[in-house]
């Protein structure tokens, strides 16, 4: 059994986007603030603190999840994947190429989370319909853009294949 | 917005996890998704001395049948449920419910048997557990006990489970040959709280109607067919149901005459 | 053109505010805050908190009264508003106590330890109950809760009145919403005594007026404060205007501390306290001639502020003065302005601000005029628009609305966006007895205030007295550098409208180049950049003045580079031309170099460069309205610099069952003048749109009646997600302004004004209802359409014991209920009167102690389920009437929040012992009732269920735990007596 004291700093190490890192957090310490002011990954953004606006979304093992409802200890030796990760060293990936030529983004506070719920539906779902991906975008509030190019450069890339 | 300090203990095995139960009894909180306890937790309505994370524990992860039943291990998501292959067909009211729970993002971290712990007036899981009339598994150093839907839980928020207990396992009997299923919600946005969750599983001699968040615990009643408006007005009346901000109890019984209706209908339409 | 700023954002790149390097000796601010609405603070212990680990100190309203000087507003009243509370707090979510700690997790838990005694006072929630006599008054000094109160007259509206043959009167409510960015407030302070300044980042938009407020709060000269904005923020919407209070705090924060304060807000101070459209009551009267024209307006506007008049304020009220009379020509009007203060959230900027809150009861009145007069409704509009040929009108208030051509605009949507269509759609619908309705909604939409428009609000007189504000001042840089290569700065503030793409394109157009290689500079500093006190990102200014004066700076620095360019060419420079990165002779393409070879010279060989050109190739410019001039004698003012028109139709459908509605189809025309970039404004349409319709069906920052703040998640307060936005149909009518630098207009906020009217007068179409207010929640349409309920058959018509309802003034809950013990009255008495027994069963007792006869203090963990909070509460026992009677009166309070209470007890012997009937009566505030609205009233049953329980226990009944067992639940009983149980 792992046994982690309240108030004292326990080592954890996990892979962030394929590499192996490591950091010490409290048990308290959110993933999100982990991420953000332990690791100095701050794609990953936090808007609401209460898995409700879906901004701090990464995948954990593949699947996208709030951020702020993890604790930094509970992914000792898991897989992490944040937004940091996505694009290669030529450009943007092909949901963040949409995003963009559909105007999908206007302050881009909410964007990288809604990238990461993107990004495990296309690896899993490519073909997902549009009432599957407004099904997986109903997670994430965005006040910018009325969702109209979020949903267009989804299905410019879904259903592709 | 942070939680207040806790231990936090990840046990290797159930038995690790039903002795620190014992030894920490009500200062602890079962965490399997986290999904709800992690946000009170956020705004320190809850503030738990330790918090033992059985998410990994592979022992509560199966998903079988046995006896007519669906058993659910205790860290098996909601997600999960919902993409095990059999489920259309074994028990097809759960996977039109599962969907309504949350979000994609809540589903594939939150379990099932964490939303029954949690036991919120207006969830689905409740619900539909309730109009199952499943049963739920639970375990302490003491031993095992089996707590049917109608005594689990006890009222808002709150269970049957003991300081020292925790749920292993949720059971939901099959779906019966001959029997038909309906679901409805309305709530204000897709993925919020229902303002009022109703379902209905009916078969020749009649059908079971469950309604969820209007009476603090999902209301169930059996009724035979035809159905009259005056028996869902009284069932109504009888969910009583309380003003909040998002709606009217007043509203709230409407919802469950009309959308009862409606599901009864439905259940009704696809035996005939 | 795609984004420049794109990139960098989907990498997860950006650097928004939180982001920031935060200096290494950095502490971190928490506040704590007012759990109620109104009351006296008799005390604050901070001791503990002090004491704790991390914690370095804790400021309160003491302190911060001794290190800063009260917030300055338009309005001159005695009512003193610093960054935290003195000695009274007037909302929820007032921040009275301020903890610097080593990080946020620690600065919360000392918020925990901080024990604040307050005296609650009546909490003063309703504008208009706030605006009569009988009313506490919020800030005794001002003598009323109205702090302002202001006539005017335009032409001869009672004669209009008078010789009216129709006219028509209704009251609308609007109420408080917020567009709510998803990126929270975030402050970075640090003060430096050598030179006694501050250097302050924060993610502030403007209005940079505020930047004399914030350094006056601060007691140092403008020079002295040091505000910095970071590159990228998490939107706005007018929001981050109101982080400025919390600059002041932090600021002195850090003067206190000694080293540099940290604040991010959370999403519940977010909600709770950061800031609120106003709400406001409008009644309003039209007169109408026999053919439909609209001869006279006459607005009584009431504006609720919330708890101070927290600068701009009262400027929602004002923003719209020239322009009241929306899109028609009308040349009487009268306005009755009154602005009060409630017990909620100060209120400020927010996308649409103030055009919500006219176009909700305009529009909304003239469906209903129309009906009165037999008219279509759109004919009615089209019968009162501005006409083309009028352009530019002046309006009887004064706007100057400089283009368009309304009538066409009308005919052209009605066309293209299937008017007709729509209709048949509506007459089939009806057909079936569905419940359909079209909307209309037609709107004037203000862009670059006037600097001047707040002192609208003055008198004439006092206007003389404090000197002419005019206006609407903008500035933009544009510069070479010694590689050749361009750069743009401008003090906008975006907030995520892309405003560097539309600048790069600005620029890259006069040079002939292309927009990618234009640097574009937007994050800001006071103490270098250039700035004005109109700078920042608010009434949609960008497009008009911000665009425009970056074009003029473009040009001015293209005429001097030509000066350079026609020497290095050898031609006169009418002949220098610039296209395709470079610079050529006119007619002689190959006599050509490439644009910052000449550009460079300025740097590299000022002494070579022709007379004239100057060296140092660097513009800035000032750009201003001639338009904009203050208010005249007669209260006439220009409010805006450019007006756009909006045209929206839609088609709803209500559901009969669970009156969702459903938006069928959604038409929006604009007018905006040129568009500099359509895929961005369709973007800035889209965003409004679904904010405005979040307004009209969603979002509310609601209250209870004794100023409870409900709606203090994302899961409350109801943003709409992707599920709820319909297909939107946009269109485009371009009407240049004669008035801005590039004819462009502001188009950003427009469906904000327009949307939730449309929507509402849609459903009132479909309900055929009269509506008052918004949002229009199922659960309000539900309230409006329902008739008599009809009564259960099994039932008396007693209440069902144990249910809740609302009290008779609504709020409270209320419950009764009964219970058996198996013991006789008296010995029921005896448990009561016990102080140990009474210890046991109080649920979660630790502590009781007598504080006087018949009074108990009591250390209680209370809670349902999972969540628990510790309380202090009180308990006393009063009209006894042994052992029959007794009142119980209780409050308690703790981090979660407060409650007061009062409930009844009756004791009847009976055979099984005695039958306690009890009926009890609770409020509860402070974060529980803002997270956890929905689960108060069960949460309150079970808490009273758990006294009874334990009264039976101590009364030699089964053991609590046992009972709380075994217990059937409420529900099960009550099937069970209806006879209704499986």
């Amino acid at each position: 059994m792992r046994y982690l004291e309240a108030g004292k700093r326990h080592r954890v190490r996990f892979a962030l986007n394929g590499r192996a890192v490591e950091g010490e957090a409290e048990p308290r310490l959110l993933l999100s603030d982990f991420l953000r002011q332990h690791l100095g990954a701050f794609g990953t953004h936090v808007g609401c603190e209460h898995g409700s606006c879906g901004a701090c979304t990464v995948r954990l093992d593949g699947k996208a999840v709030r951020s702020c409802l993890l604790y930094a200890v509970q992914i000792d030796g898991k897989a992490v994947a944040t937004v940091e990760g996505l694009a290669k060293p030529d450009g943007l990936n092909p949901l963040q190429a949409a995003l963009r030529k559909h105007h999908g983004l206007q302050c881009g506070f909410c964007t990288p989370g809604i990238l990461m719920s993107l990004s495990q539906l296309r690896d899993e779902e490519p073909n997902a319909d549009e009432a599957r991906i407004r099904d997986v975008l109903s997670g994430h509030i965005c006040r910018c853009t009325g969702y109209h190019g979020i949903v267009q450069a989804a299905l410019d890339v879904f259903g592709k294949d | 917005m942070k939680p207040a300090a806790f231990d936090y203990a990840r046990p290797d095995n159930l038995d690790e996890a039903l002795a620190l139960l014992a030894d920490r009894g009500a200062g602890a909180r079962i965490c399997a998704g986290g999904q709800s306890l992690g946000a009170m937790m956020n705004m320190r309505l809850a503030t738990p001395d330790i918090l033992i994370d059985i998410a990994g524990l592979q022992e509560l992860k199966a998903i079988a049948i046995m006896d007519g039943v669906l058993e659910v291990g205790a860290a098996v998501t909601q997600d999960e449920l919902w993409r095990w292959p059999e489920l259309a067909d074994r028990q097809p009211l759960l996977a039109q419910m599962l969907p309504w729970i949350g979000h994609y993002q809540t589903r594939q971290r939150g379990t099932v048997c964490g939303s029954l712990a949690h036991a919120d007036p207006s969830s689905e899981l409740p619900l539909a557990l309730a109009l199952l009339a499943g049963d739920v598994v639970l375990r302490s150093q003491r031993g095992r006990r089996v707590v049917g839907a109608g005594d689990f839980q006890t009222g808002m928020m709150a269970t049957a489970v003991a300081a020292d207990e925790m749920i292993v396992a949720a059971r939901f009997p099959l779906a019966q040959p001959g029997s038909t299923s309906a679901f409805h919600e309305v709530a204000q946005r897709h993925g919020d709280f229902a303002i009022v969750a109703v379902a209905a599983v009916g078969n020749e001699n009649g059908v079971r109607l469950g309604v969820g968040g209007v009476a603090d615990v999902p209301g169930v009643i059996d009724l035979t067919w035809p159905v009259a408006d005056t028996t869902l007005n009284d069932f109504a009346w009888a969910l009583g149901g309380a003003d909040d901000q998002h709606a009217t109890a007043r509203y709230r019984r409407q919802l469950v005459r009309r959308i009862g209706k409606r599901v009864i209908e439905e259940v009704s339409d696809a035996l005939s | 053109m795609q984004r420049v700023e794109d990139p960098t954002l989907l990498r997860g790149l950006a650097r928004f505010a939180d982001d920031l390097p935060t200096p290494p000796h950095a502490c971190h601010a928490a506040f704590l805050r007012s759990p109620i609405a109104h009351g006296e603070i008799r005390a604050m212990d901070t001791a503990t908190a002090e004491a704790m680990p991390g914690v370095l100190a804790v400021i309160t309203g003491v302190e911060m009264q001794a290190h800063s000087m009260s917030f300055i507003t338009g309005v001159k009243v005695d009512a003193p508003q610093y960054a935290l509370a003195i000695d009274r707090v007037r909302y929820v979510g007032e921040p009275v106590a301020m903890v610097l700690a080593q990080d946020r997790y620690l600065a919360e838990d000392a918020l925990d330890a901080i024990v604040v005694d307050y005296q609650p006072l009546t909490p003063v929630i309703d504008p208009v109950v706030a605006a009569g006599a009988a009313a506490l008054i919020l800030h005794p000094g001002a003598g009323s809760n109205v702090l302002h109160d202001r006539t005017f007259r335009y032409g001869d509206p009672a004669a209009a009145f008078a010789s009216a043959a129709h006219t028509v009167e209704a009251t609308y409510r609007y109420p408080r919403n917020s567009c709510t960015p998803i990126e929270c407030f975030c402050v970075i302070a640090d003060f430096d005594p050598g030179s006694e300044s501050f250097e302050i980042m924060a993610n502030f938009q403007g209005p940079y007026t505020l930047h004399t407020i914030m350094a006056r709060a601060l007691r140092v000269p403008g020079n002295r404060l040091r505000l910095k904005t970071p590159p990228h923020s998490g939107g706005s919407y007018g929001v981050k205007q109101a982080v400025f209070p919390y600059v002041v705090a932090l600021g002195v924060g850090a003067r206190i501390a000694g080293r540099p304060v940290k604040w991010l807000e959370d999403r519940l101070e977010h909600l709770t306290a950061a800031t609120s459209s106003t709400n406001r009551v409008t009644t309003l009267k039209a007169a109408l001639d026999e053919g439909g024209r609209i001869l006279a307006l006459d607005y009584d506007q009431l504006e609720d502020c919330g708890a101070f008049l927290r600068a701009p304020e009262p400027a929602t009220l004002y923003r719209m003065h020239g322009n009241m009379t929306g899109a028609y020509a009308i040349d009487n009007l009268a306005i009755h302005n009154r602005v009060v203060v409630t017990n909620k959230t100060p209120t400020g900027l927010m996308r649409g601000f103030g055009g919500p809150q006219i176009y909700f009861p305009l529009e909304r009145l003239l469906d209903k005029a129309a009906a009165n007069l037999g008219l279509d409704p759109l004919e009615l509009r089209r019968r009162n628009l501005v006409p083309a040929e009028a352009m530019p009108h002046r309006t009887a208030p004064g706007a100057l609305l400089d283009s368009g051509d309304y009538a066409r605009s009308v005919d052209r949507a009605v066309q293209e966006g299937g008017l007709a269509e729509l209709k048949a759609c509506r007459d089939a619908a009806r057909a079936e007895g569905r419940l359909f309705g079209i909307g209309y909604a037609v709107v004037v939409e203000p862009s670059i205030s006037n600097m001047g428009y707040i002192t609208t609000l003055l008198s004439p007189e006092q206007r003389a007295r404090a000197g002419p504000k005019n206006g609407a001042l903008a500035t933009a840089t544009v510069a070479f550098d010694p590689s050749g290569a361009i750069s743009v700065a401008v003090s906008s503030v975006p907030q995520g409208q892309g405003h560097r793409t539309v600048l790069a394109q600005v620029v890259a157009d006069v040079f002939g180049m292309d927009p990618l290689e234009v640097a574009v500079f937007t994050e800001h500093d006071t103490g270098k950049d250039p700035w004005t006190i109109a700078s920042g990102n608010y009434s949609s200014r960008f497009a008009g003045a911000v665009a425009g004066a970056t074009h003029t700076a473009a040009l001015r620095l293209r005429e001097r580079l030509t000066l350079i360019a026609a020497a290095d060419l050898n031609v006169p420079p009418e002949q220098v031309r610039y296209g395709d990165g470079r610079i050529f002779a006119q007619g002689n393409p190959d006599n050509s170099l490439p644009l910052g070879r000449s550009a460079a010279k300025a740097h590299w060989s000022p002494l070579s460069i022709p007379e004239g050109a100057g060296a140092g190739l660097r513009e800035t410019a000032f750009w201003n309205m001639p338009e904009l001039a203050e208010p005249d004698e007669g209260d006439r003012i220009n409010s805006s610099g450019a007006y756009g028109f909006i045209f929206d139709f839609c088609g709803v459908e209500v559901d009969p069952d669970t009156f969702a509605v459903r938006i069928d189809k959604y038409v929006t025309m604009h007018d905006a003048g040129r568009l500099l970039n359509p895929m961005l404004a369709n973007g800035q349409i889209r965003g409004g749109f679904a904010q405005g319709l979040g307004a009209a069906l969603l979002e509310e920052l609601a209250y209870d009646p004794d100023g409870g703040f409900q709606t203090g998640t994302l899961a409350d307060y109801l943003a709409p997600t992707v599920m709820e936005i319909p297909e939107l149909t946009i269109l485009h009518d371009q009407s240049p302004s004669p008035f801005t630098p590039l004819g462009a207009k502001g188009l950003g906020e427009g469906n904000c004004m327009s949307t939730p009217v449309c929507i509402a007068n849609a459903v009132s179409d479909a309900l055929g209802r009269e509506l008052r207010t918004l949002p229009l929640t199922r659960s309000r349409l539900a309230e409006l359409m329902l008739g008599e309920e009809p009564p259960s058959t099994l039932s008396s018509t007693d209440p069902v014991p144990g249910t809740l309802t609302k009290g008779g003034d609504g709020h409270a809950l209320q419950g009764q209920g009964s219970t058996i013990v198996p013991a006789s009255p008296d010995e029921v008495w005896s448990i009561l009167l016990d102080e140990g027994k009474l210890a046991a069963v109080i649920p979660g007792c630790h502590v009781l102690s007598m504080t006087g006869e018949n009074t108990y203090r009591a250390d209680v963990t209370l809670g349902v389920g999972p969540v628990k909070g510790r309380f202090v509460a009180t308990v006393g026992l009063r009209d006894l009437d042994p052992p029959h009677a007794l009142r119980l009166i209780g409050s308690a309070a703790g981090p979660l929040g407060t409650s007061q209470g009062e409930g009844l007890v009756s004791l009847f012997e009976t055979p099984e012992g005695t039958r306690v009937e009890y009926s009890y009566t609770v409020r509860i505030s402070g974060k529980v009732a803002a997270v956890g609205g929905r689960m108060i009233d069960g949460a309150a049953r079970a808490l009273i269920n758990q006294f009874f329980k334990r009264l039976v226990s101590q009364s030699g009944g089964a053991r609590a735990e046992e009972v709380d067992g075994a217990a059937t639940t409420l529900l099960a009983r009550l099937l069970s007596w209806l006879g209704l149980a499986k």
